[in-house]
């Protein structure tokens, strides 16, 4: 069980900055996400766009404002658990004891949400009869390509995973590529490089194509798919691996007891706490009177309720604000020398 | 200022006005209509506000911008008359636009 003064979920940029404001106080922290990389919707959304409504930054894309979050914690030691989701949240003695999908636990009592819209989870396919097959013949992501060898894989999918996965698995495998239109997002490179496999009968290319329908008993035998002209053609398949990108799912949060209004957690505009004490949601995922789903909003949240927590994690202390500019004790933690 | 009908999956429609300068999605979200999730707020970067436009109505709304037919490759099952309602912005002209919204948005 890890002890810590405040628990993190989502380590986005309201996460991130939450952080540093807690670090600054002196208190404790730990963060929790699901995703296996630091940045939440800025470097799984949009790492290449730029924002240019950063205060102070003219502009700067997702990726950029990540890793200036991530450069602005260097002075603290900030223990990060990624490709975890926290499941479990639940009041134990005046605490929170919080669970991961992966039996992390933590006794904290302050938790932070700073969770987006969720976590984020691969989209599946439309169809529902997908649902028997799924994590045998029906994949939405790949651990071990060595289960492909020698058999008929059907990819569906037009970014850089689709074309990737295709121009991969073409060495050893049957690839049936499937892509609703006929342009593909991923890079121009990889494009030319599926066409070529194409020629070469490689890979066997269908565009302007959906997946309609999933037959088979324990595993799947074959699928059917549609074209605009709504001509239907089975083909005969061992796997069928889509790659749609991920989609933010509110998941285990709403079984928290919070009060939720659709996919957001109401909160104070003092603490930002929710209707649970010590359990407070900033960023994306709050709502109140007039929020702004902006990163500049999230920051101040997070400054809020990182005081808010102080009060929790030390009871009889009393917090004083300071200045960053002027704070002795706040350039000690910061690691300035003067 | 528009009156525009969103018609659910079961069939169930629901007619709006809704002001010039908000976009189809805002129309939605802000009178509580059914269907249209937005998760990203309208930054174009999730699909989760997809429609369809009528046949009619298609080639009068402004045509896609670049970046939209890359996240509607995301779509739960998007079609040729799919759309990302937060990309269309309501003025006069959008006056009786019919939307169909799809069996879900994940």
């Amino acid at each position: 069980m890890i002890k810590t003064d405040a628990l993190i979920i989502g380590a986005g940029p309201t996460g991130l900055f939450t952080a540093h404001q807690l670090k600054l106080i002196g208190l404790n922290c730990e963060i929790v996400d699901n995703l296996d990389k630091i940045g939440g919707q800025c470097i799984e959304l949009y790492p290449d766009k730029p924002i240019y409504d950063i205060p102070a930054v003219p502009e700067c894309t997702g990726e950029e404002l990540t890793n200036n979050l991530i450069n602005q914690l260097k002075p603290f030691d900030i223990k990060f658990h990624l490709s975890e989701r926290v499941d479990e949240v639940k009041k134990d003695n005046g605490h929170w004891n919080v669970k991961t999908n992966k039996g992390t636990e933590f006794s904290t009592p302050n938790v932070i949400i700073a969770g987006g819209v969720g976590s984020f989870e691969p989209r599946k396919f439309a169809p529902k009869e997908c649902e028997k097959f799924e994590n045998k013949s029906i994949l939405y992501s790949i651990k071990d390509k060595s289960i492909f060898k020698g058999k008929t894989v059907s990819i569906f999918g037009g970014g850089d995973s689709a074309l990737d996965w295709a121009i991969e698995l073409s060495k050893d495998s049957k690839v049936n590529l499937i892509h609703r239109r006929d342009e593909f997002r991923g890079a121009q490179l990889s494009v030319n490089k599926v066409h070529e496999l194409k020629d070469t009968g490689k890979i066997n290319l269908f565009t302007n194509c959906q997946l309609k329908a999933v037959n088979g008993n324990d595993n799947l035998e074959n699928i059917e798919i549609i074209n605009n002209d709504k001509e239907v053609k089975k083909i005969e398949t061992d796997f069928a691996l889509g790659f749609f990108g991920l989609i933010m799912q509110l998941g285990p949060i709403a079984e928290w007891g919070l009060n939720l209004d659709k996919k957001t957690i109401a909160v104070d505009t003092e603490k930002f706490e929710t209707n649970q004490k010590g359990i407070y949601a900033v960023g994306d995922i709050c709502s109140y009177p007039g929020k702004l789903k902006l990163i500049l909003s999230g920051f101040h949240e997070g400054a809020l309720a990182a005081r808010a927590c102080f009060k929790l994690a030390r009871p009889d202390e009393k917090y004083r604000f300071e200045f960053t500019t002027s704070s002795k004790t706040i350039k000690d933690r910061l690691g300035v020398k003067e | 200022m528009a009156k525009i009908t969103y018609i659910e999956h079961n069939g169930k429609s629901h007619t709006i006005n809704v002001e010039n300068g908000l976009t189809i999605m805002e129309g939605a979200v802000q009178n509580d209509i059914p269907g249209i999730d937005a998760d990203c707020g309208g930054s174009m970067a999730c699909a989760t506000c997809h429609v369809y436009i009528n046949d009619d109505w298609f080639n009068k709304v402004a045509s896609k911008q670049e970046g939209e037919d890359d996240m509607l490759d995301q779509a739960y099952e998007p079609k040729k008359n799919s759309r990302l309602s937060c990309q269309i912005i309501v003025s006069d002209e959008l006056d009786g636009l019919v939307v169909n919204l799809p069996e879900k948005q994940v």
